[in-house]
């Protein structure tokens, strides 16, 4: 008898996965549907894609997401894995908890509050709003999940590494370049596509942030899903959808393989 | 000549006045907020000598190393290392190559790397380079694995590549946090001697933290050993073991027996011992205990002899019943309980393979020893 697939086991698999994933396969199918209708199904078409990439207005909108994303991803990353490094090494200074507080308010705030306040701040300090004001709301709000995840990484850091280096005669920057990084590489690599993913997504606070033309993606979708929902946005979707499963999969298989790889080694070595 | 231990030590230079100290430790303090890690402690090192900080966990020895590292700055007092200063130098310019307890090896480099990275610091050449690190491989023989990273090497392999990148760059010092500790007992032992030999060769000044006092013995020409933060005895294995200056010290290497009692009487050179109870014992060398002084007379397991008989010729002959006895083959071990109570414990090497007579538990024993078999301790 195999106790894990009782009845009640299956069902609860089965609502839970359609609970999730039914919306966004219906998303999916509809984006093939020849019919111009978007609920009534008028055959198989692929037409509404090659219409999205007539689309400029969309295509505008997804070039400045897509350079947002890239900037504020990469700014975050670095002012993040320096706001994680000050919190695990300098434990001792005034002010810390303060700081520490500071650091994780964005990650508990909400979206609409931190717009708001950076609208106002952009308007006071008369900021014209656009590519540069988003990019910054971006950093602002991505930076502390950047640290949250470099921060778990250098907790089990063995800091007798750096002692090493530097009793080897590496000064402190040096031993952050040829030793710090290249070991918590794969921390601050996946707080880049986390803060470059919650770039790519978000709406509230580009909204706030955004101007004339710095109209990002998910902008761009809201305003025309309010004048009725087109296939051609469910075609968009379909390809967002599509770059984030094919990342997230290649990197689950990379990381996959790489841990057989090293069991693999270390049992190796220790047969001799 | 006569001398304490077993083995005559020609490289002595503690005992020559002329000798200039290498490494000199002048009242160091090392407070972490209110607990003091190290407490005034003054300590010399010669050079190219073989020397070992031995003590439980948490008496400042891993502090002191990592003092004379430059990780950390000591309170009050300097550390002198060749005549200079080394306070306010900082760790990548000391001329000192620790090896780490972890060994701390760079995950991300192979072997080769790992054990080029000092000399590329110092800015060597490339040839200079890869001509060092294949002298380094072949010096902890592991010319074959060049080119693995650390995963995928076995422990012991792992702490040659720690040894190889310490010494890599001849530092003036090497040292050493607990460099056998991770290994297991076989690998331990074999690893001891490599190290001697190293040193030896290479003609280093070690210094090695360590808990395990038969890794001290075996390897170090001098030990200290340190108890909260504070130097109880700084001398040879055999003048540790033979004639240690503390209750601590006798009590912490090796086994030991101890007599509590009080000196009462005393010519020049020999001391008679009243125990508590009233048993009576003669020392040789009684070293500086005064009439009346509450005095600790210790003396080692293998120093006592077991006999069935009262023995004629011993002074110190106290009368007792076998209470345990452990057969551990090349030795036995008898725990004989005295008239007062006491339990002494006493070893006896088994040089012959058939004994007649032997004891057995419950038996009546004499335990004795001669009057230059222990030491008197007044600490």
């Amino acid at each position: 008898m195999n106790p894990t697939w009782t009845r009640f086991n299956i069902t609860s698999i089965v609502l839970g996965f359609a609970f999730l994933y039914l919306p966004i396969v219906l998303l999916v199918v509809f984006s093939f549907n020849a019919s111009k209708l978007v609920t009534v199904w008028g055959g198989f078409s692929t037409k509404w894609y090659a219409s999205l990439f007539q689309n400029q207005g969309l295509m505008d909108a997804a070039w400045v997401t897509i350079r947002v994303a890239l900037v504020s991803a990469s700014v975050a990353t670095v002012l993040g894995t320096l706001a994680a490094l000050v919190l695990t090494r300098y434990t001792r200074f005034r002010g810390r908890v303060l700081f520490t507080g500071m650091v994780f308010a964005p990650l508990v705030m909400p979206e609409v509050i931190t717009g708001l306040s950076l609208l106002l701040l952009f308007v006071a300090v008369g900021l014209d709003r656009g590519f540069l004001t988003v990019t910054l709301a971006h950093i602002t709000f991505s930076m502390c999940f950047v640290a949250v995840v470099v921060q778990s990484r250098l907790l089990s850091f063995d800091r007798s590494l750096e002692e090493a280096a530097m009793d080897l005669g590496a000064p402190p920057v040096k031993t952050f370049f040829q030793i710090t990084l290249p070991v918590i590489a794969p921390a601050v690599i996946s707080g880049w596509m986390l803060a470059f993913t919650l770039s790519l997504d978000d709406l509230v606070i580009a909204s706030f942030a955004s101007g004339p033309g710095a109209t990002t993606l998910p902008m761009k979708i809201y305003s025309q899903v309010r004048l009725g929902v087109t296939p051609e946005i469910n075609a968009a979707c379909t390809i967002l959808i599509a770059i984030v499963a094919i990342g997230v999969l290649a990197a689950s298989v990379v990381n996959k393989q790489r841990e057989v790889q090293r069991r693999r080694d270390e049992q190796a070595a220790q047969r001799g | 000549m006569k001398s304490l231990g077993s083995i005559r030590r020609d490289f002595a230079p503690w005992n020559d006045p002329d000798a200039k100290p290498y490494i000199r430790f002048e009242n160091v303090t090392k407070r972490f907020g209110d607990f003091t890690a190290v407490n005034n402690l003054s300590l010399t090192i010669f050079e190219r000598e073989f020397f070992a900080l031995l003590g439980a966990s948490g008496c400042g020895k891993s502090t002191l190393l990592r003092m004379l590292a430059g990780f950390e700055e000591p309170t009050e007092g300097r550390i002198l290392l060749d005549g200079q200063d080394l306070r306010g130098i900082q760790p990548y310019r000391r001329p000192v190559n620790m090896m780490f307890q972890s060994y701390a090896l760079f995950p991300h480099m192979t072997v080769e790397k790992n054990i080029a990275f000092g000399l590329k610091q110092d800015g060597m050449a490339k040839a200079d380079i890869d001509a060092r690190v294949a002298e380094m491989l072949k010096l902890v023989k592991l010319e074959r694995f060049a080119q693995r990273k650390p995963h995928q090497l076995s422990g012991g392999q792992r702490q040659r590549v720690a040894l190889a990148r310490s010494v890599a760059k001849r530092p003036k010092v090497l040292l050493l946090d607990e460099p056998l500790g991770a290994l297991d007992k076989k690998l331990r032992e074999e690893t001891q001697f490599e190290l001697m030999d190293l040193q030896q060769e290479l003609g280093l000044t070690f210094v090695v933290v360590t808990h395990d006092q038969e890794e001290a013995m075996t390897m170090a020409d001098r030990i200290a050993i340190m108890d909260k933060g504070e130097v109880m005895q700084v001398a040879t294995p055999a003048e540790v073991y033979e004639a240690p200056n503390s209750r601590f010290v006798a009590g912490f290497v090796g086994n030991v027996n101890m007599f509590e009692g009080a000196v009462a009487e005393r010519t020049e050179k020999t001391a008679r011992i009243t125990g508590s109870t009233g048993a009576q014992i003669l020392v040789e060398n009684a070293g500086d205990a005064a009439k009346g002084a509450n005095v600790a007379f210790a003396i080692r397991p293998e120093k006592i002899k077991v006999s069935s008989k009262k023995p004629a010729d011993d002074v110190n002959a106290l009368e007792g019943e076998i209470y345990d006895i452990a057969y551990l083959g090349d030795m036995t071990v008898y725990h004989v309980k005295l008239e007062d109570g006491q339990v002494v414990r006493a070893s006896t090497m088994n040089a012959a393979r058939i004994v007649e007579d032997p004891l057995t538990w419950n038996d009546r024993a004499w335990v004795s020893f001669r009057p230059d078999a222990g030491v008197v301790l007044t600490r």
